[in-house]
């Protein structure tokens, strides 16, 4: 018998039934409210154009950063030994669990015109990175890279360490070891913390609107004006919201056709 | 005790049960009232000074109970249409009880009993130099204001397009907390918000706000209008706490907080 055989098993196959229901049903309601004959308007009229093309543009800066940043963070954390290693992973979990909000107000700490490292950046050069796209990127990086590195992480533990072992003993060294060989084995993994991340990044509203700020064009993202258009216009609200979840949708369905065949 | 006024109480009550709608006058606040309860749903920004206002009513009709509900005041408007038991509504503008008047839940025509003008939030000590409204167009300054969406922002728009003061805001926010807390943090050198919210802010102590009068604030501001509901439980208790609102000891809390009364 197949592994794919027979029926799954009631105490798996109930609870499982329960949990995409859960999922799928606001998302469902969300289609089933829609104000279709409305949306046209609302969906393309300028500053909502503006506003999604700033976030597919931050979530995309935003993701490719992460990338430079994160996936040699995971290595770190899954390959190298060093003291305090525990500790640093602890750290990168903790925008996980942080309420967005949370972060945006740690944000402005650090890098706001007083902030810790943002004040003498200010007085020195007079730069100010609040209410700027800069720091609508900066906000998501935040929030979003910790998915990135969790996912490469789990990756790079998945895969067996022999594979390294034997390049090593061909005489490469780890650099080599690692754009060779590491990087195109978990290539799927990072392409999946990729995901994760920019679908994050274009979503996250929390920190954007306490750390970014909200100005149409600059830093007013679709989630931002999502909220806002819910307290004067609860149907551009949604047609809104359908907007940004087809977009990802398609982004997400085209990237797993052509990369997370696995 | 005044044998005939209770006499007068006891034949509103009768005529009430018996059905006549329309026809029991409102009480005055001085009124003996039957014991009972008075439900209020009021706006957001009166949450300080409608608790003092609940005690001194409460004080003067120890049998009463008063009930006070915060909220929005188009949520609170939504719910009294939809049929929640509000005996009284207090909305922090016009429009926002016209949804009750056209429902033809009012009992009479709502009456304004009190007026929100903006005034500009400064940090302490006011390090800008913020002296008017026209100080916001200058180079360098940076302020803040609530998004057009919510009361706060519509109004500052409108007072700047009035007074003919061509300065951008920063960033829109969306609520008027949020904008005080820029301005607290040092990330903006003003912001436009109602004058209770400094005032209230400034009650809290160790504050590190300080507000500049506008000199053209009553170009725009928020009428506040206070109204009995129609099927509300107790028309009497409800009209007394109306009266109260409106005699001289609910003006001067009114006054206290910030607001300007009739």
């Amino acid at each position: 018998m197949s592994r794919e055989g027979g029926r799954p098993p009631l105490p798996l196959a109930l609870p499982a039934a329960v949990g995409f229901v859960f999922l799928v049903l606001p998302l469902g309601a969300l289609l089933v409210r829609a104000p279709y004959r409305r949306a046209g308007t609302a969906l393309f009229s300028d500053e909502s154009l503006q506003a999604l093309r700033l976030s597919v543009v931050t979530a995309s800066v935003t993701t490719v950063l992460a990338l430079v940043l994160g996936v040699p963070l995971a290595w770190m954390l899954a390959r190298s030994d060093f003291r305090g290693r525990s500790i640093v992973r602890a750290v990168v979990l903790v925008p996980l669990v942080l309420p967005p909000v949370v972060g945006g107000v740690a944000l402005l700490l650090a890098l706001g015109r007083r902030g810790v490292v943002g004040g003498p950046l200010f007085r020195a050069f007079g730069w100010s990175i609040p209410f700027t796209s800069a720091a609508v990127v900066i906000a998501q990086l935040f929030v979003a890279m910790p998915f990135l590195i969790v996912t490469v992480e789990g990756a790079l533990r998945g895969l067996d360490g022999r594979y390294d072992d034997a390049a090593a003993t061909l005489g490469a060294s780890r650099w080599f070891t690692f754009h060779q060989v590491t990087l195109p084995m978990i290539a799927p993994g990072i392409t999946a913390g990729a995901a994760l991340c920019w679908a994050r990044a274009l979503g996250e509203f929390g920190a954007t609107i306490t750390f970014a700020g909200n100005y149409p064009g600059t830093t007013q993202t679709m989630p931002i004006k999502v909220y806002l258009a819910l307290e004067t216009d609860p149907d551009a609200a949604i047609a809104l919201s359908l907007m940004l979840l087809l977009v990802s949708v398609v982004i997400l369905a085209l990237l797993r056709e052509k990369w997370l065949r696995v | 005790m005044n044998v005939s006024r209770r006499r007068a109480a006891a034949l509103g009550a009768v005529l009430l049960l018996a059905g006549c709608a329309g026809c029991g006058k409102p009480g005055d606040s001085n009124a003996e009232l039957r014991a009972g309860r008075v439900v209020v749903f009021s706006a957001a920004s009166l949450t300080e000074s409608f608790t003092v206002i609940a005690n001194g009513f409460q004080a003067r009709h120890p049998d009463v109970d008063v009930e006070l509900v915060f909220g929005p005041s188009t949520e609170l408007a939504r719910q009294v249409v939809e049929g929640a038991r509000a005996d009284v509504f207090a909305a922090a503008s016009t429009p926002s009880v016209a949804p009750v008047i056209k429902a033809e839940l009012a009992l009479g025509a709502p009456r304004v009993f009190a007026r929100n003008r903006l005034q500009i939030a400064v940090a302490a000590g006011n390090p800008a130099r913020i002296g008017s409204l026209g100080d916001l167009a200058n180079n360098g300054v940076k302020f803040a204001q609530c998004a057009v969406e919510v009361p706060g922002g519509a109004a500052a728009k409108t007072l700047l397009d009035l007074a003919r003061v061509n300065a951008q805001p920063v960033t829109y926010e969306r609520d008027v907390k949020a904008v005080l807390a820029k301005v607290r943090l040092g990330e903006v050198d003003a912001g436009l918000v109602y004058r209770t919210d400094i005032r209230a802010e400034s009650k809290t102590g160790r504050s590190r706000i300080a507000g500049v009068e506008i000199a053209e604030s009553m170009l725009a501001g928020n009428d506040y209008p206070i109204l009995a509901v129609k099927r509300a439980g107790d028309r009497r208790a409800a009209g007394a706490f109306v009266e109260f609102v409106l005699s001289a000891e609910g003006r001067a809390v009114l006054v206290e907080a910030g607001f300007d009364v009739p």
